[in-house]
């Protein structure tokens, strides 16, 4: 593929429609600046920030706006709330729909075939994947991201944490967790 | 249509295996294959939608046996050489064999960081909304042969309008060069039973987001 690749690149470029160094910066700014410490930044802040928290998910595009992003995000963010009783869980089953600007380009396994596939009959079976297993009781819902709108799980806040920096409390916040395939990690775990 | 992109409930294609400490790239061309679409897609040539069912009309071997990015490269090619924006012949031969098409822009370096955002689909309605939260509905019974974003596991079930998302670009017109066309978009939930039948586990729910022209009331 590298050659095809670099064929095609040539061609487009020859032809006047791409400027080989845009395309690098798109790829230093995907491999440096974007990423799911965007998304954790934004988690943290709403386990500190009641007001935020509100402000989120009410309207998350809104909310995340002015929240030192390379840009401003999609109009279409929408925040999704974990609690005792209730996990949420986002995929893409037709294509790859996926939040870029909060969490960066997604993984492999989210467009992958068992995921998107099983994701929408099988979710606990998914989780079971990941190794995460829920209390019992907890019931799960499900986001296929059908359209532009884009989903990120706002996931609960680890006990033992109280008092913690916004900074610290981020890095308990995996991407997974985002996603709804994971926890966030052991306050142990902290970095 | 009803392609092997439309994967939801499928079984058979075994566990989620993530990669531990996964690179955002796992090789240059992937990079460049990403990069290539985004610069491309930025000139105007073609819209979001139409990049999804360009991908949907990939045979399907190579659907299911093609990388994540080596999808998007095969899309790529097939659609500059569909719009006659590069021969078969060029890409072959690795180098421009003819001046190229005067298109709307051309993304520089610089704008680069300005690109990164999505754009917005929203679009003014072209009338009122037709459903609230609360209202059930039931998903159409539709197979169109082009592109559509009610997916095939949602199709003729009965569901409840939780959210109206705004009037969104119709993804079905659009994508087959008939106009936004704008609708109303709404999260629409199901019940695990209505969708899996009776055997499937009733603490789960799903949701999908439709447009307005896949629902009726119920």
């Amino acid at each position: 593929m590298q050659l095809r690749v670099r064929a095609l690149e040539t061609v487009l470029a020859e032809k006047g429609y791409i400027e080989p160094a845009a395309i690098d910066a798109i790829i230093e700014a995907y491999e440096t600046k974007v990423g799911p410490h965007t998304g954790a930044r934004i988690v943290a802040k709403a386990w500190s920030d009641p007001a935020f928290k509100q402000a989120l998910l009410a309207d998350a595009s809104k909310a995340v706006a002015s929240f030192g992003l390379v840009n401003r995000v999609g109009d279409h963010l929408i925040a999704v709330e974990n609690t005792p009783k209730l996990h949420n869980m986002i995929v893409c089953t037709l294509c790859s729909c996926y939040p870029w600007e909060v969490l960066g380009l997604p993984p492999v396994w989210y467009k992958s075939a068992p995921y998107r596939s099983r994701a929408v009959n099988d979710p606990r079976g998914v989780l079971a994947d990941f190794g995460v297993t829920l209390p019992p009781g907890t019931d799960i819902r499900v986001w296929d991201s059908t359209a532009e709108t884009r989903f990120i799980v706002l996931p609960m806040r680890p006990a033992g944490t109280d008092g913690w920096s916004e900074e610290k409390l981020a890095s308990l916040v995996t991407r997974d967790s985002m996603i709804g395939t994971g926890l966030p990690k052991h306050p142990s775990e902290a970095a | 249509m009803d392609g092997i992109h439309d994967m939801g409930g499928m079984h058979g294609f075994g566990k989620v295996e993530a990669e531990p400490n996964e690179p955002v790239f796992h090789a240059d061309w992937e990079a460049h294959c990403l990069a290539l679409n985004r610069a491309m897609g930025y000139t105007g040539v073609w819209t979001i939608d139409q990049t999804r069912a360009g991908i949907e009309s990939l045979p399907p071997d190579v659907y299911l046996t093609s990388s994540y990015y080596k999808k998007w490269a095969l899309r790529l090619e097939k659609m500059v050489i569909e719009r006659g924006l590069a021969g078969a012949d060029e890409i072959a031969a690795g180098h421009a064999l003819r001046p190229g098409a005067p298109l709307k822009r051309k993304l520089t370096a610089a704008e680069v960081l300005n690109t990164l955002t999505r754009g917005s689909y929203s679009r003014p309605p072209q009338g009122p909304a037709r459903f609230k939260p609360g209202d059930r509905v039931r998903t159409k019974n539709i197979h169109p042969k082009t592109h559509t974003r009610l997916p095939r596991y949602a199709r003729d079930r009965v569901g409840v309008v939780e959210a109206i998302r705004g009037c969104h670009v119709f993804p079905d017109t659009v994508a087959i060069g008939q106009g936004e066309n704008p609708q109303w978009l709404y999260t629409v939930l199901f019940d695990a039973r209505t969708l899996w039948g009776d055997d499937a586990d009733p603490s789960i729910k799903v949701s999908i987001e439709a447009f307005e022209p896949y629902l009726e009331a119920a």
